[in-house]
């Protein structure tokens, strides 16, 4: 190469910097690579998707003024106690240990103030969360972790996990790092163990012993609590049908780009679908079994303003559960932390090592001097001014569609900026009615 | 005596008047009649009551059991006295599979032989089988003890974690990280006290010790081919 030309360096796209790097770890460690979060890969999402405000054919409602309803009953087909809850963005279960009982207690508080449950998570609850959550669904999970009847009676819900969207066919893990003595004795397990949690149940397998632990689960409860069931997407459309004809009250439907605290970087990337592709066949199962909204559907995996819970609800989703924008809100990745973070080898806006439990926000971690950092009433305040934006951005856009209440959102309110986001959601790409795979 | 009559009353009419509250539960002993293997039976239960079934029961029978003594006079179907906290169950003939699964606490005695992962990731309970038990038993057991009279099935204790097991016939084959162990004094004697539980007669030292070898507690790449 001459001096007038100098070399062009040009990257692979096969092997770039990133999967270079990944080969050269692995080849000195000889192990996987774990973190936390959800996929960071690029899926069609709620943004390949726009709602289509009134004009002249559709009448909208006077924002701020007209009433936009929120509320939402989850789990009154067969509980005698179904939840009633103000609005219809939930917070997506989290276990103590991979957050700590700070971030479980603000959860908690957060999700009280905005008039909305929180969810147990692998591990068992807490007092401090049971004692901030005004609705709290109790997570009925492989592993059992800290499961006792005492607490499934205290629980409003119970939430069956078949799997997670990060994961799904997956276990869980929690590394060494966190297994302290109280998670430890939570989890009936030796401190400091790499903890796992088993893919599958112990004590059931497949649909018609499916139908059978349920009862269960009511019996012993006597039918007061609603059962919900969560699958990681996959395959929603079998899963969906299946769970409802087990009997569940509710299906909790997580997508890829819903998190773990600690999953393999593979799994994450590799394994499950998008919530937008998700979701329409959930909803199809459900409508051919006569069950949509008779059977409420809960979606997560990537819902992060109130566009997404619209557009979310607008594809047929009861309601949405977040996971991850609720340790954002509560102070995770926070531009503060950044110099702390970039000392444990990354920066604000990119931390997901969750699993190691180093976390400088004091919210993924089990050390009692890095989780003092979180004050749980202030953390709690952060996330219910939060879940109040998520609700007011819906309603405006309810609103500019006509609807008096989000559940009156439906897919003729959506379309699609892309070929793959229209096929997947099923709703035609703007400015046509074609809907790939339905005809024109 | 409280019988109930289960040709005529249903499983919900069962467990409803068993978790009654401690002060309108009149009758400490319940008989169950006509069982007829229906699941579910006396799951829940939150009192100190004696309740025996008189005959087949299917799935989770004695289900989250604490404190009730509970007996049933036939066989039982999966996950018999899963996730029990404490009081004790008896089976007289023989279990499905996951017997006793993820149990706190409590006793559990099954006569007969039990089915595939008995004990699996139990958490504290203790469980005597007086014959033999199926493969995978005792998946992932977390604490609590498991005693075999008869033979175990194939990856017995696997990925275990702190349970002990006892086993007086023969074993299949030892799932990963389950080891024989060294039969002490002191795991004689409390061998013999789960025996005398049980209401077992046999010498504790016919039988042998199994435990965790603890050397997939924490990932190292060196165990890979053992996950």
């Amino acid at each position: 190469m001459s001096e007038k030309h100098p070399p062009v360096l040009r990257e692979s796209a096969t092997f770039d910097r990133l999967t270079i790097q990944e080969i050269q770890r692995a080849a000195e460690t000889g192990i996987y690579d774990i973190r936390g979060g959800g996929t960071k890969r690029k899926v069609p999402h709620f943004d390949d998707l726009l709602l289509l405000g009134a004009s002249m054919s559709r009448y909208p409602l006077e924002g701020y003024r007209e009433k936009c309803g929120t509320d939402v009953v989850l789990g009154n087909r067969f509980a005698k106690k179904p939840i009633h809850l103000k609005i219809p963005v939930t917070i997506a279960g989290m276990s103590f240990g991979a957050l700590s009982a700070q971030a479980k207690e603000a959860l908690g508080r957060g999700a009280s103030i905005a008039g909305t449950s929180t969810t147990t998570g692998d591990g068992g609850m807490t007092p401090e969360e049971r004692g901030q959550s005004q609705h709290l669904v109790y997570q009925y999970l492989p592993s059992r972790y800290g499961m006792n009847p005492d607490d499934l009676r205290k629980a409003d819900a119970i939430e069956i996990v078949l799997g997670q969207g990060a994961k799904p066919g997956g276990g869980g893990m929690l590394l060494g790092m966190k297994v302290t003595e109280r998670v430890a004795g939570m989890r009936t397990l030796p401190v400091g163990v790499d903890q796992r949690s088993a893919c599958r149940h112990p004590d059931w397998t497949g649909p018609d012993d499916l139908a059978i632990k349920i009862a269960e689960l009511r019996e012993i409860t006597d039918w007061e609590k609603p059962i919900y069931v969560k699958i990681g997407a996959s395959r929603p459309y079998y899963d969906v049908k299946l769970a409802v004809k087990a009997g569940a009250d509710v299906i909790v439907l997580d997508g890829m780009q819903g998190g773990t605290a600690a999953t393999q970087e593979v799994f994450i990337e590799h394994v499950g679908i998008p919530i937008l592709s998700a979701i329409p066949q959930a909803v199809q199962a459900l409508q051919e079994m006569d069950m949509h909204r008779k059977v409420q559907l809960i979606v997560s995996g990537g819902i992060r303003t109130g566009a997404d819970v619209a557009k979310a609800m607008a594809m047929g989703a009861d309601a949405v559960a977040i996971g991850t924008a609720a340790l954002i809100a509560l102070g995770d990745n926070h531009p503060r932390l950044d110099e702390e973070l970039k000392k444990i080898g990354s920066a604000a806006g990119f931390y997901d090592d969750w699993q190691n439990g180093r976390d400088p926000a004091g919210i993924t971690t089990q050390d009692p001097e890095l989780s003092k950092r979180l004050d749980p009433v202030e953390g709690g305040r952060r996330l219910a001014n939060y879940l109040r934006v998520l609700v007011l951005e819906a309603q405006t856009m309810a609103r500019a569609c006509g609807k008096s209440h989000l559940l009156n959102l439906d897919p003729e309110d959506l379309v699609a900026l892309t070929v793959e986001s229209a096929a997947m959601a099923r709703v035609p790409l703007a400015g046509t009615r074609w809907v790939p795979g339905q005809g024109y | 005596m409280k019988t109930i009559d289960l040709s005529v009353a249903t499983t919900r009419d069962l467990n409803q008047a068993l978790h009654a509250p401690a002060e309108a539960l009149a009758a400490r002993e319940w008989l169950v009649t006509h069982p007829g293997g229906k699941h579910n039976l006396a799951v829940g239960v939150n009192e100190a009551l004696s309740i025996t079934i008189d005959g087949h029961a299917g799935y989770y029978c004695a289900g989250m059991n604490q404190k009730a003594d509970i007996t049933v006079l036939g066989n039982v179907g999966v996950g018999v006295a899963e996730n029990m906290m404490s009081g004790s169950v008896r089976v007289r003939g023989s279990a499905s599979q996951a017997a006793g699964a993820t149990a706190h606490g409590g006793l559990l005695v099954i006569e007969g032989d039990a089915g595939a992962r008995c004990g699996i990731s139990m958490k504290g309970v203790d469980i005597v089988v007086g014959g033999n038990i199926g493969h995978m038993s005792c998946f992932m057991g977390q604490a609590g003890r498991l005693v075999v009279c008869g033979d175990a099935g194939d990856a017995l204790g696997d990925s275990l974690y702190e349970t002990r097991i006892y086993v007086r016939g023969t074993v299949k084959s030892l799932g990963s990280d389950c080891i024989e162990k060294e039969m002490r004094p002191e795991h004689l004697a409390e061998l013999a006290e789960l025996l005398d539980q049980a209401g077992f007669d046999a010498d504790p030292a016919s039988f042998r010790r199994y435990g965790s070898a603890r050397q997939l507690y924490n990932f190292k790449v060196d165990n890979a081919s053992a996950y």
